[in-house]
């Protein structure tokens, strides 16, 4: 068989890989992008505070902080263009003392030195009218109207579509293994699925870029730095109003209380260094250390509303000359590879930025490749996706929905009853090219099972349509692809045994 | 689009179905009821085992069975009935709006609304148990549904934790189907189902049940893998040296159920923190005149039958509601309280009237257990009755019956006390 040819192969479908995937989308240029898990959005960025930050603590001296400023104000139309819930709630850091405040305005102010944020210091009376539930002892904050929320693996999810609707081939369950290069130049990437050529390889892989860099020469080392996080239950989003940052420390923005756009509550992360790359593990001192971080701020926080613990971790390279800084660079040997490394925070709000600097490095270096490549835009390139009714969207207009079921019925059957999600819905997420037929995929498309009661009741009902919708057996459906099937072994017929019993009736009628 | 109605009854499980029934005996002629499961019965449709029915019918039936004796009284009688229809919003107007596939978006003003949504298991979420979040890791009614209705088999080496009722049923119904269940681990000294489940689920099938020990990490990239155990002391401490590892593909939860209500809250319906219902008087009437609560959404109950008896009181109290058009007048207003050793005690008040009944009946839990012991309804210090009891259990419902007349008249509130030992 021989190789598949493009002119940019991509490694990671996660925010960053997916960013750059549909940036360079634009241009008349063959793309792949390769992801290793069943699902784009699978590592660092389905488990993260889902921050848009405003840069106001960024050092224009880093890298990470000059694209989270350049970043920032991209977000507005990349939501708009593809249907991704984003909200510019505004971000408090609070503080609780005279000298928290002395540190705040020295901030500020050395935040507006290095750019044009709009940052106000607030006193106690503002501050509570903003926040009514926030600690008594709270009596200033620095408070930033353009820090947002989103959901990054919503966002992730939807540049990956974006892309392959605008050309880019994605490659789900593809790992690679190997990046070749000949002669200074590289010349393709060995996978689990077979070898693919191009000249240009971006390592958007995340935890593991080391271990993809390593394989052309490079020697660093990505340190996964976890956070763990607790999240809410529905009633008490409106707890909180703003993404809620306590007195910063030197490693970390500390632990947060933010809403998050689907309604809910997120209090994390915490931050600490572990040695496995696949350590998601939440533990008992992690929980006890945000509940106590999130009891700080919000002393009603109710311990009996959480409704989901995880784990993320952050891709840090701590070494020299990197300094937790963003490793964004073209190689000079081999010519075609490019890291995109150490995408730790502010990541999230940095990937549009990213993905336009990528986009700079690929034309730089474009006419040095070992098959040159020239950036043309195309004329077919569509920015938009099309948005998906949601019955959520329709809360204080109900009798509209009436005429998106009027079109398929499906949106009248539903099939989470903690939050709302038709079977219209799911068939339409399912139907998408990309979408895996998993749980988690699921889960993350449409919230469905992602409620308060997580899955007890809808779970055995998803399975249902996803194994009727695509004719597979139930015991082929997976939480998050291959190894986390389900079920395990069929023990009656029981629907068939039904259907006659059934049938029987009605002939005895 | 939009409709009137007498009576809509939310959920067509026992509650729904009791209340539907015992409404039109009394008189409502315009009924929906409304079901967002294909079928009516609710959860007693996946509860293939026996043992319902032993209070209400006097024999034993099986989930089905039970549920089947009122689906078919209530197909001879002129209910309407609304499958597969989902309530998603009612307000404290009474104003409905429902989805199905059948009808699409429809809203319905009531005059008057039975909530029956029954409840919810409690998730690994709830407890806290850290670790990573492979698949296997499902609440017992999930893993019921899977076997008795969808027919598969959801694990093969099975841990269970919690001995809630439906944990200790599905201990005994995956060691039927051939899988190994390794032990049911209960944090609290005792067990929380019922003592007959206990025997006949754990003890004739040789399931061991471990006390005061539970599940303190869960591990597994992909699916589960294995489950760390540890003993913890009165004060549910883990003691670390007592921690060990079981190898499991399966965690089983039965840690609790919570009345689901999403949509009282809705309605701006109050609610008692502690049973997590509305907080209703003598007749299930909620603090919005006309809407009532009965069964699993008013106070999770350990039978069924009882339940069927909670519906009956809201069904006919809600009759009475829509058909006497002159409003008794209330004589006295009183609160019930939970006093020592009491959880909680339904119903939380009581309203007064010439039309009240003589007897009313109060349903409470203790908090421990307890033997040879009384239980004292309480004005102030003044003993207004008191009920001996050989042994009471927290995960067994408990129940007296005061005469109305005892009550003193210018009482505003009652108390319920476990008195133990040599109190």
């Amino acid at each position: 068989m021989s190789d598949k040819i493009y002119d940019i192969l991509i490694v990671g479908g996660g925010v960053v890989g997916t960013a750059i995937a549909r940036e360079l989308s634009k241009y008349n240029l063959s793309i792949a992008l390769f992801e290793k898990e069943t699902d784009v959005a699978s590592g660092t960025s389905k488990a993260n505070s889902g921050i848009i930050h405003a840069g106001y603590n960024a050092s224009k001296n880093t890298l990470k902080g000059r694209l989270n400023i350049k970043s920032n104000p991209m977000f507005d139309q990349i939501a708009d263009d593809l249907k991704v819930p984003f909200n510019r709630i505004g971000s408090l850091v609070v503080g609780h003392s005279q000298e928290d405040k002395e540190k705040l305005i020295l901030e500020k102010e050395r935040s507006l030195a290095q750019a044009d944020i709009d940052l106000r210091i607030i006193e106690k009376k503002e501050l509570r009218e903003k926040e009514p539930d926030l600690a008594e002892d709270a009596i200033v904050a620095l408070y930033a109207p353009n820090a947002g929320i989103i959901s990054p693996y919503k966002l992730t999810i939807a540049q990956a579509e974006n892309a392959a609707n605008n050309g880019v081939d994605i490659y789900l369950e593809t790992e690679v293994k190997k990046v070749f290069h000949e002669n200074n130049y590289i010349t393709g990437i060995k996978t689990n699925k077979g070898k693919f050529s191009g000249s240009i390889v971006i390592n958007a892989a995340g935890l593991y870029a080391d271990k993809i860099a390593a394989t052309v020469g490079e020697n660093y080392e990505i340190v996964p730095r976890k956070g763990e996080y607790n999240l809410f239950d529905k009633k008490y989003g409106s707890l909180v109003n703003h993404v809620i940052f306590p007195m910063p420390s030197e490693k970390s923005k500390g632990i947060l209380i933010t809403p998050t756009v689907d309604g809910n509550l997120l209090l994390g992360p915490n931050s600490y260094v572990v040695e496995n790359k696949d350590d998601l593990e939440v533990t008992e001192q992690g929980l006890n250390e945000i509940w106590d971080g999130g009891k700080k701020l919000y002393p009603s926080l109710p311990g009996n509303g959480i409704i989901s613990s995880f784990a993320g971790l952050r891709a840090t390279i701590p070494a020299e000359p990197y300094n937790d800084d963003f490793k964004i660079e073209a190689l000079d040997n081999p010519v075609g590879f490019i890291d995109v490394a150490g995408i730790q925070s502010p990541g999230l709000s940095s990937a549009p930025g990213i993905a336009e600097l990528i986009t700079k490095i690929v034309d730089d270096i474009s006419k040095d490749l070992k098959v040159p490549i020239k950036l043309q835009e195309k004329s077919s390139y569509n920015p938009e996706l099309d948005k998906l009714p949601r019955l959520d969207d329709y809360k204080d207009h109900r009798e509209d929905w009436h005429q998106v079921y009027q079109e398929d019925n499906d949106y009248g059957e539903i099939v989470c009853r903690c939050e709302h999600v038709t079977k219209g819905e799911l068939i339409a997420e399912l139907k998408k090219s990309l979408a895996p037929l998993t749980l988690d995929a699921i889960k993350r498309r449409t919230r469905a099972g992602g409620g308060r009661c997580q899955g007890g009741f809808c779970g055995p009902r998803i399975a249902e349509i996803i194994a009727e919708e695509f004719e597979i057996s139930p015991l082929e459906v997976t939480k998050n692809g291959p190894g986390s099937e389900i079920l395990m072994e069929r023990v009656k017929d029981i629907k068939a045994d039904r259907d006659i019993t059934y049938r029987r009736q009605k002939d005895e009628n | 689009m939009k409709t009137k109605r007498e009576l809509v009854i939310v959920g067509g499980g026992p509650a729904g179905l009791a209340a539907a029934l015992e409404a039109h005996k009394n008189g409502v002629e315009d009924i929906l009821l409304i079901e967002r499961d294909e079928y009516l019965g609710g959860i007693l449709q996946q509860c293939i085992h026996n043992g319902f029915g032993l209070d209400y019918f006097n024999e034993e039936l099986t989930g089905p069975e039970y549920a089947e004796r009122f689906i078919d009284e209530l197909s001879d009688k002129k209910i309407d009935v609304q499958l597969k229809t989902m309530v998603i919003d009612i307000n404290d107007q009474k104003m409905l709006t429902v989805l199905s596939s059948k009808k699409g978006i429809e809203f319905i003003e009531a005059k008057s609304v039975i909530l029956a949504m029954g409840c919810r298991e409690r998730t690994r979420e709830a407890i806290r148990i850290p670790g990573t979040r492979p698949a296997g890791v499902m609440t017992a009614g999930a893993a019921q549904r899977y076997i008795n209705i969808e027919g598969y088999l959801p694990g093969r080496e099975i841990v269970i934790l919690g001995s809630g009722d439906i944990g200790l049923i599905m201990a005994r119904r995956l060691a039927l189907e051939g899988a190994d269940v390794k032990g049911v681990f209960e944090i609290m000294s005792y067990s929380s189902g019922l003592v007959r489940n206990k025997v006949q689920c754990l003890d004739d099938f040789g399931i061991p049940l471990y006390l005061q020990q539970t599940v303190t990490k869960i591990h597994g990239q992909k699916r589960v893998e294995a489950v760390d155990i540890a003993e913890v002391d009165d004060n549910f401490n883990q003691i670390p040296e007592t921690k060990k590892t079981i190898e499991c593909d399966t965690l089983l939860l039965s840690v609790g159920l919570i009345p689901e209500n999403e949509l009282s809250q809705q309605a701006n319906i109050s609610l008692d923190d502690i049973t997590g219902g509305p907080i209703v008087d003598q007749s299930r009437e909620t603090d919005i005149p006309g809407v009532f609560a009965c069964g699993n959404v008013l106070q999770v109950h350990d039978l069924v039958d009882n339940v069927s008896e909670e519906a009956e009181i809201a069904g006919k109290a809600a009759a009475e509601f829509l058909l006497n058009e002159t409003k008794d007048e209330i004589k006295q207003s009183l609160e019930i309280a939970p006093g020592k050793n009491i959880t909680y005690v339904v119903p939380h008040t009581l309203n007064i009237n010439a039309n009240t009944s003589p007897l009313i009946e109060l349903f409470f839990r203790v908090k421990d257990p307890a033997e040879d012991c009384k239980i004292s309804i309480k004005d102030n210090q003044e003993e207004l009755a008191s009920y001996t009891r050989p042994i009471v259990e927290p995960g067994e419902i408990e129940s007296v019956k005061l005469p109305i007349k005892l009550i003193n008249i210018s009482s505003d509130e009652i108390i319920v006390e476990l008195i133990t030992g040599g109190e």
